[in-house]
């Protein structure tokens, strides 16, 4: 064997990489940051590792190696709200979540619809704990009206474009957004809500809304939305990503789409593939509320069978840190969305590895490679002479949910309490191990 | 069973059939007593109410504050017509500093949903719905449960028909949950765009035809028609609702003998109900008004857990 320079090994583990359909025992070789090897140790090897300081071989045995997970749907607050997140703490929860790799909206205040406003988050994320992609606006505020200067956006590193929180509603500025993103190759994300059908509403539309007397939202404001997208995909060419999947017929819609050879792709969060709009009326839990909202059980289980059959292609938190004070209310006053860095990896083991939905392999390709080719992100594998970005995480350990103890900035999760089996031991950013447990 | 299961009233989907009985039956002794010359008893002396109003309401305060007042109780009333978000005080905040004015108990007007069941996580006293958004409204079911009672000296059996918005009414959904507790037969009639999505799981039968909706009915509940659901384009116009939906001296004929007309209030007069059917001898509309009273005070009474002789 040809020797392999390195200066950091990790060994012991159980490695897999799904890109390479790697899933047994073997030993990382890390150099300069950077994969220089996946091997199985040799006598020779074993000699040359020991030579290592003792701080630079990372001990795996009975953990997964895995690369560092990727979650292309997170919000940072940062700028405007960062008393609810900042880039850094943000980073933090992704490292403490297993991610070395984020996508961060643009909906902050102001819009990251500008170079400036590009480069004021990727500053930010210069020192923080993960890496940080940022994903530029569509059109100008996120208003749905003039494109946004698209070009100047992917120039200083934007990787896609959305006005995630907003739906585009004029199906004209959607079509020209989608014409012009082919000149840049960049995925157009959309938050799919016909905001027609959606206006005033604050949760699922089903018998749980009518039993509440909540206004509700029905599945079809997603899937017109979708079909419509898919239709103009379709005559444009664009590369679609449709966030946060939540609805038996979104899943067919994206299906049949992909079928027809679109290039559509698609994400589930954890709370679509774990949580029924039944949970609502127990508590009124404000922390329930979420965009889209949880759905019935027949479209979780459809969002499950999707995710299962490939349609899905990955997993995303919709990571969407709120105040505490401003969860603390009324159940329709409060603003939708919940934080998930750092109970994803956790509640995909608990809910859907632990009972047979989803193989390992299959869950980190969808947390890692998927995403990543998605947005064309160099992350997610661990092949040789890429970032040596990996997550080693204790598969079977049991944990219970504690948001005190997060380490986002925000504690607004549904999840409290809630006992999960699969836990981060060291999260590793290009090299250096920058969570451990 | 002299006591409630739950220290607090927050609706009736969840309220068992002992527990209404006991309201029901605890209500016929105040009733009596407001039927005195001195319409007063010392019952809940030295205990602090608050009625907390988020909503405009006359009816459903003043009864309150009536019964309240009959009991003894010292009263503090609040009342906003601006949310407490928009005001920039929580509502947690707000109830917090009343309670701090040690309050034993607090009736609440509110229009979210959940909003009572919200507070009892903010403060210790009783906390009484007196109408939740489009949720609950359940002393004013419980009053119209009592009002049958006392014509057919049961509930059990009875066929009751509820008419109107019934997406958007809490007086609906107490009054659903309340009668099927109770045994009752109950039946929704409304414009198909006012009939929430799954209505059929709330178990009972539901017409957009009123005249066949009518067949084989002892009590007809009808509920105000909001003007902002036209608005909102639930239905073209006044004119064609009360063509659907009023209910008229010639559709009373498919009724039942010894029929009764009820409705919550506020009338709007010709257009969800004639004024020849609401000023019929058939109604009872004035009478649920009385019955409020004596119901307001059975629930506070019971929840006060006072042990002391009611009258």
């Amino acid at each position: 064997m040809a020797t392999i320079k390195f200066d950091m090994v990790i060994r012991g583990g159980k490695v897999i990489d799904p890109e390479f359909g790697f899933g047994k025992d073997a030993t990382i070789l890390i150099n300069d940051g950077k994969i220089a090897g996946i091997e199985i140790e040799s006598p020779e090897l074993k000699k040359q590792i020991d030579k290592l300081p003792k701080d630079k071989i990372v001990d795996a045995s009975g953990k997964l190696v895995v690369p560092g997970l990727v979650d292309i749907h997170v919000h940072l607050r940062e700028p405007g709200r960062e008393d609810e997140e900042t880039v850094v703490s943000g980073c933090r929860a992704a490292a403490a979540g297993g991610f070395t790799s984020i996508c961060c909206m643009p909906n902050t205040t102001p819009r990251i619809d500008s170079q400036e406003a590009v480069k004021f988050v990727q500053d930010r994320a210069k020192d923080a704990d993960a890496r940080v992609f940022v994903v530029g606006a569509i059109t100008k505020n996120i208003e749905g009206k003039e494109l946004a200067e698209i070009g100047d956006l992917v120039k200083v590193g934007a990787v896609a474009i959305t006005d995630d929180g907003n739906y585009v509603q004029n199906p004209e500025i959607m079509r020209r957004a989608m014409e012009y993103s082919r000149m840049f190759d960049i995925p157009v994300m959309e938050h799919a809500e016909d905001q027609f059908l959606s206006t005033g509403s604050v949760m699922n539309e089903s018998f749980q809304s009518t039993r509440l007397g909540l206004p509700g939202t029905p599945s079809v404001a997603e899937e017109i939305a979708v079909l419509r997208d898919i239709a103009l995909s379709r005559l444009t060419g664009a590369r679609i990503h449709i966030q946060h999947i939540s609805t038996k017929e979104t899943v067919e819609a994206i299906r049949t789409a992909k079928k027809e050879g679109l290039r559509v792709t698609c994400e589930a969060t954890p709370h679509h593939l774990i949580l029924t709009d039944e949970e609502i009326g127990k508590k009124f839990n404000t922390n329930l509320r979420v965009n889209p909202p949880l759905r019935s059980a027949k479209d979780r289980d459809a969002v499950i069978e999707g995710l299962m059959d490939g349609t899905i292609d990955c997993i995303a938190s919709d990571h969407a840190p709120h105040s505490a004070e401003e969860k603390d209310c009324e159940f329709d006053q409060a603003p939708p969305g919940m934080i998930g860095l750092e109970t994803t990896l956790g509640l995909i083991k608990a809910f859907l590895i632990d009972k047979g939905l989803l193989s390992w392999a299959d869950a980190i390709r969808k947390m890692t490679i998927n995403p990543a080719k998605i947005l064309d992100l160099n992350c997610g594998t661990l092949a040789v002479g890429a970032e040596a970005d990996i997550t080693i995480i204790d598969p079977d350990k049991q944990w219970t949910v504690k948001p005190k103890e997060f380490f986002s900035l925000s504690r607004n999760t549904p999840f409290d309490g809630y006992k999960l089996s699969a836990r981060v031991y060291k999260t590793i950013l290009g090299g250096r191990i920058v969570f451990e447990r | 069973m002299s006591q409630l299961s739950s220290r607090h009233l927050l609706g009736l989907e969840d309220t068992p059939e002992s527990d209404i009985t006991l309201i029901l039956n605890t209500a016929e002794t105040f009733s009596e007593v407001i039927e005195r010359t001195i319409k007063k008893v010392p019952t809940l002396r030295g205990i602090t109410i608050v009625n907390l109003f988020y909503e405009p309401s006359t009816r459903t305060r003043i009864s309150f504050e009536l019964a309240e007042k009959r009991l003894s109780a010292d009263i503090v009333n609040f009342s906003t017509s601006t949310s407490s978000v928009k005001k920039g005080e929580s509502l947690r905040d707000t109830v917090q500093n009343i309670e701090a004015m040690k309050i034993d108990m607090a009736v609440v007007r509110h229009s979210s949903p959940g909003a009572p069941y919200f507070l009892t996580n903010c403060m210790d006293a009783n906390i009484i719905n007196a109408g939740d958004g489009s949720h609950e409204h359940p002393t004013q079911a419980l009053l119209d449960m009592f009002t049958m009672r006392r014509k057919y000296g049961r509930l059990k059996g009875l066929r009751v028909l509820l008419v109107g918005d019934v997406k958007h009414s809490r007086v609906i959904r107490s009054n659903l949950w309340g009668l099927q507790t109770m045994g009752a037969d109950v039946a929704l009639c409304g414009p198909s765009t006012l009939l929430p999505r799954e209505v059929e799981q709330f178990g009972c039968d539901v017409y957009t035809n009123l005249d066949e909706a009518l067949e084989g009915v002892d009590v007809v509940n009808v509920m105000r028609i909001q003007l902002e659901r036209q608005q909102a384009g639930l239905f073209p116009s006044q004119r064609e609702y009360t063509n659907l939906f009023g209910l008229t001296k010639d559709r009373l004929k498919r009724l039942n003998k010894n029929f009764t007309i009820m409705h919550p209030g506020p009338i709007n007069r010709g257009v969800e109900i004639s004024s020849e059917v609401a000023d019929s001898e058939n109604s009872v509309i004035l009478e649920q008004v009385t019955n409020g009273q004596a119901v307001r005070m059975a629930v506070l009474y019971l929840l006060s857990g006072r042990k002391e002789e009611l009258a």
